[in-house]
């Protein structure tokens, strides 16, 4: 039997659910890991190295290389887990969302102090701007 | 005998917690977030309550993916706040109360909703910056609290019905307890927020705005809207205002045993942005 999932036509989202969970396990345990100083210091000193230490696939680890967000994502990564590379990269959450969604930094700043991205047309995939 | 006197809800952005640490709260865009407390801490400063239990979400702090526990109640003593990356927030530590947790915990489980016990654990912003709203910058919070995690990050998350139904079984809980204690009741995270993908930064304003009237006057209703609701309408991280359910299932209107009169809406407060996302703040005392 299939599982019920209503959210995949959402546009421009992926959900963490548990398949996606599965897939990005020693991705996200990895990021994970650099909650402690030591990891983050070990981390920066050689990124390749580190990332060789833990069973990751060959795309994650180099989507983490190219702090590709969306691309992590894509392979199971999870936001709250990635935010860990943010931090240790000293990046703020908002630069962080922001560099998924092809704005700059400053056009994604701007949009949030306008209110925000409209539900309008961003409810399912294909619908009408 | 103990009772809920108040519940009261929060976003909890963790860019909050950085504004008042790094002492940006008089800056142009940081004061509107902030005026809009200006109430509950003179409120607060008046109600003094004896215990908060608090309900919020841990971000990939305490629980990684080696343990993912739906619901999960702090009997511990104490709890330090966490490094989450940038070094543990300069608060207080936070203060348990362990022989309330315990009693809330028994209780609980014995009306069939299974909680995960935990006696160690660090808690993150998603505890701590509504504590730094509601109470200010205190050297010591000025009462105990009850952690009270809820798993939001993996989905699925548990449905706004089952939040709505725990909230009324920790009601009955707290009110079995045989100290008379002032306890609120506080509900956090949310409000619309998306922080991944190519449609990171979505805002509903007038879903976050509905959500809030129905919470007040229709929350049996608004416990049967469907995750999927919340995904489409409040983006992925929107999830999160189902853990405001349990804090408004404890309410006494909603008591189906010993109904209550409609709470009093004491406080009401909407605002965009706070990071990526919307802050709504609303604060319900029982009658």
């Amino acid at each position: 039997m299939s599982l019920d999932k209503p959210y995949t036509d959402v546009p421009g989202t992926t959900i963490f659910d548990a398949d996606m969970s599965r897939m990005g396990y020693h991705l996200n345990q990895f990021c994970m890991s650099l909650m402690k100083a030591e990891n983050r210091a070990r981390f920066k000193a050689n990124e390749r190295a580190y990332l060789d230490e833990w069973p990751m696939s060959e795309e994650q680890k180099q989507a983490v290389l190219d702090r590709d967000l969306n691309r992590c994502i894509a392979l199971g990564g999870n936001i709250y887990f990635l935010a860990k590379i943010g931090a240790t990269d000293g990046k703020s959450f908002q630069q962080m969302a922001g560099s998924m969604t092809g704005m700059t930094e400053e056009q994604y700043r701007d949009m949030m102090v306008k209110g925000g991205r409209s539900p309008e047309g961003n409810r399912y995939t294909g619908e009408k701007k | 005998m103990a009772k809920i006197s108040a519940s009261v809800f929060t976003s909890h952005v963790p860019a909050i917690g950085a504004a008042l640490d790094l002492g940006k709260t008089g800056e142009d865009y940081w004061k509107p977030v902030f005026a809009g407390y200006d109430f509950a801490k003179q409120w607060e400063k008046e109600q003094k309550p004896d215990v908060v239990f608090l309900v919020f979400n841990d971000h990939a702090t305490a629980f990684s993916l080696e343990m993912i526990p739906t619901f999960a109640i702090g009997t511990a003593a104490e709890y330090q706040p966490a490094d989450e990356g940038w070094g543990p927030r300069p608060v207080p530590k936070v203060i348990g109360h362990p022989r309330l947790a315990a009693h809330i915990a028994q209780s609980v489980i014995q009306d069939d909703f299974d909680l995960t016990i935990v006696n160690k654990m660090d808690v993150d912003h998603g505890l701590t910056v509504p504590l730094s709203l509601i109470f200010g910058q205190v050297d010591a919070w000025p009462c105990p609290v009850i952690p009270f995690a809820v798993n939001v990050v993996q989905y699925p998350v548990p449905s706004g019905r089952r939040c709505f139904m725990l909230g009324k079984a920790i009601r009955k809980a707290i009110e079995s307890y045989d100290e008379p204690l002032n306890v609120q009741i506080w509900g956090t995270g949310g409000m619309s927020h998306q922080l991944q993908g190519p449609r990171a930064g979505l805002i509903n304003r007038e879903w976050d705005n509905m959500f809030l009237d129905k919470l007040i006057n229709d929350p049996e209703g608004l416990s049967k809207v469907p995750h999927i609701d919340y995904v489409r309408e409040a983006g992925s991280e929107g999830i999160e205002l189902v853990m405001w359910l349990i804090a408004r299932g404890a309410m006494s209107d909603v008591n189906e045993t010993k109904k209550g009169n409609a709470p009093t809406v004491r406080h009401r407060f909407y605002h965009v942005p706070a990071s990526n996302t919307a802050v709504g703040h609303l604060i319900l005392e029982n009658n």
